[in-house]
């Protein structure tokens, strides 16, 4: 039981680095796919009833990731709480629309496709691809398709959403457990010579733990 | 030529009283799209858009019968609360589907009952609450452009489903066009839409592959806009309200059928049925 804590532990740090990179990974195919200028995933944060950026592709990558916002406002919003996928074109020619996008993400897309990110019977957030300067109106085909991109992004964020639950156990249960996944961490490193050491002195340590 | 429903054998049929429940039939030999709904304009048929809220005199919507939202109160277990809404349409979604019925049956007698844009969490209950409403009060025609993945709400929306489909009321909701377990689309005493891309906003066809059961104008949409604008935009959340409205047009004209004769007509005169393209 110790050692699958320990491997949990070991998981929880190391994982959510990693489903970061696959979310990231997924905004990049989805933006090179539909030649698109931007790409983003939203998280839905429960605690706070906000949208967070958590991964952005092309224009506003590298500034937008954590911002937030209303659950339940913006395209984002309506596709959030509808669980319906949307396309809006022709958004520059609304000037407040215009003006609130310029002000939040430093650009006014003419259009955008997003659909909700369902996983489970949850809605965790939402997946975005805006502007195609190059091509006609989104369709439906194409709508389909980002809703395959969707649930891949939704088992990502699935994960990383788990991910970040264990470490914040692990937090909570403070410098003791912290210890322990470093090491656990350390251990899974280590080379196998090492490794055999490090455990033979684990279960020397848990020897003398045990004798009074 | 009605009978008080209360004299009429509702859960056995005694011997000899078939005659009491008979039922002329004045149907058409050929239910046609024109005799359905056409030069209906929606004239006395209560349409109630269970969304976002409604945009107060928007050109695209004109002058509604009345609007209430539906809100949690303080507390954790605070029962949904139904107030008159003054506030409107917080994100345009509403407005859109509302904007829509408008257009195609423009006689419709338009409610707001707002579910959205107080924030997704517990949007659940909320949802719920708008419903068991909009269905208690006997609205002709209920108009869901959304859907819960919630299973937990399932049960409840299917009764509340099942409740509308026995009192008259025709619940059109939106269909998801992924493989998603969502509600209350699924059910089949609700109409269920997805969306087509033909131009005519009159066009429709029967699915013959449920559970999405018809398909209506959803791309390129010009949709009503906050602000008093306008905005193309795809989705089946907009393909809904075009079903809901050709309901309205249906019931306008034909205000003695049920959800279930509807249902018929609508596949009698659908573009895919029988020659009807």
């Amino acid at each position: 039981m110790s050692d699958l804590r320990a491997a949990v532990a070991a998981g929880a740090l190391g994982s959510e680095q990693s489903y970061r990179e696959l979310l990231q990974s997924i905004v990049e195919v989805a933006r090179s796919i539909f030649e698109a200028r931007a790409s983003s995933v939203f998280l839905f944060d429960e605690e706070s009833d906000e949208l967070v950026f958590e991964a952005v592709a092309g224009e506003g990558a590298g500034d937008l990731v954590g911002q937030r916002f209303p659950s339940s406002t913006g395209i984002a919003g309506w596709v959030l709480v509808t669980r319906q996928p949307l396309v809006v074109e022709e958004l520059d020619k609304d000037p407040r629309f215009a003006r609130e996008a310029a002000e939040s993400t430093g650009f006014v897309p003419k259009g955008l496709m997003a659909v909700p990110l369902l996983h489970e019977d949850n809605a965790l957030g939402v997946l975005e691809v805006l502007d195609r300067p190059q091509k006609a109106a989104f369709s439906l085909a194409e709508m389909e398709l980002l809703g395959k991109f969707a649930n891949e992004a939704a088992i990502a964020l699935d994960l990383l959403q788990k991910a970040r639950a264990a470490r914040t156990v692990l937090e909570d249960e403070g410098a003791e457990a912290d210890a322990l996944a470093r090491f656990a961490a350390r251990l899974d490193e280590a080379e196998p010579e090492k490794r055999e050491a490090a455990l033979q002195l684990l279960d020397a340590l848990g020897k003398l733990l045990r004798e009074r | 030529m009605a009978q008080d429903p209360a004299d009429l054998p509702a859960w056995s049929l005694p011997a000899g009283a078939g005659e009491r429940i008979s039922i002329g039939v004045e149907w058409p030999e050929r239910v046609t799209p024109d005799w359905a709904f056409g030069g209906a304009t929606g004239k006395g048929v209560r349409v109630c858009i269970l969304d976002s809220g409604i945009e107060p005199g928007h050109p695209l919507v004109g002058e509604i019968e009345g609007a209430v939202a539906f809100a949690r109160g303080e507390g954790e277990d605070e029962d949904v609360e139904v107030v008159q809404d003054t506030e409107g349409d917080l994100c345009g979604h509403g407005t859109a589907c509302a904007g829509i019925v408008r257009q195609l049956a423009p006689e419709s007698s338009l409610f707001s009952a707002r579910v959205l844009g107080a924030g997704f969490k517990g949007s659940g209950p909320i949802l719920l609450a708008g419903l068991r409403w909009a269905v208690d009060q006997g609205f002709d025609v209920i108009n869901m452009s959304l859907s819960t993945t919630k299973r937990q709400f399932a049960e409840l929306l299917h009764e509340l489903a099942d409740k509308a489909y026995f009192n008259r009321t025709v619940l059109v909701a939106s269909a998801h066009n992924m493989p998603v377990e969502s509600y209350p689309w699924r059910f089949s005493s609700v109409i269920s839409v997805g969306s087509h891309e033909e131009p005519d906003p009159m066009t429709f066809f029967y699915n013959p592959s449920p559970p999405v059961e018809f398909f209506a104008r959803g791309v390129g949409v010009e949709i009503a806009w906050l602000g008093g604008g306008t905005i193309l935009s795809t989705g089946n959340s907009f393909a809904t309200p075009h079903m809901s409205a050709i309901c309205a047009l249906v019931l306008s004209k034909h205000p003695e059928l049920t959800p279930f004769q509807l249902k018929n007509v609508l596949y009698l005169t659908a573009n895919n049925v029988g020659g009807n393209s």
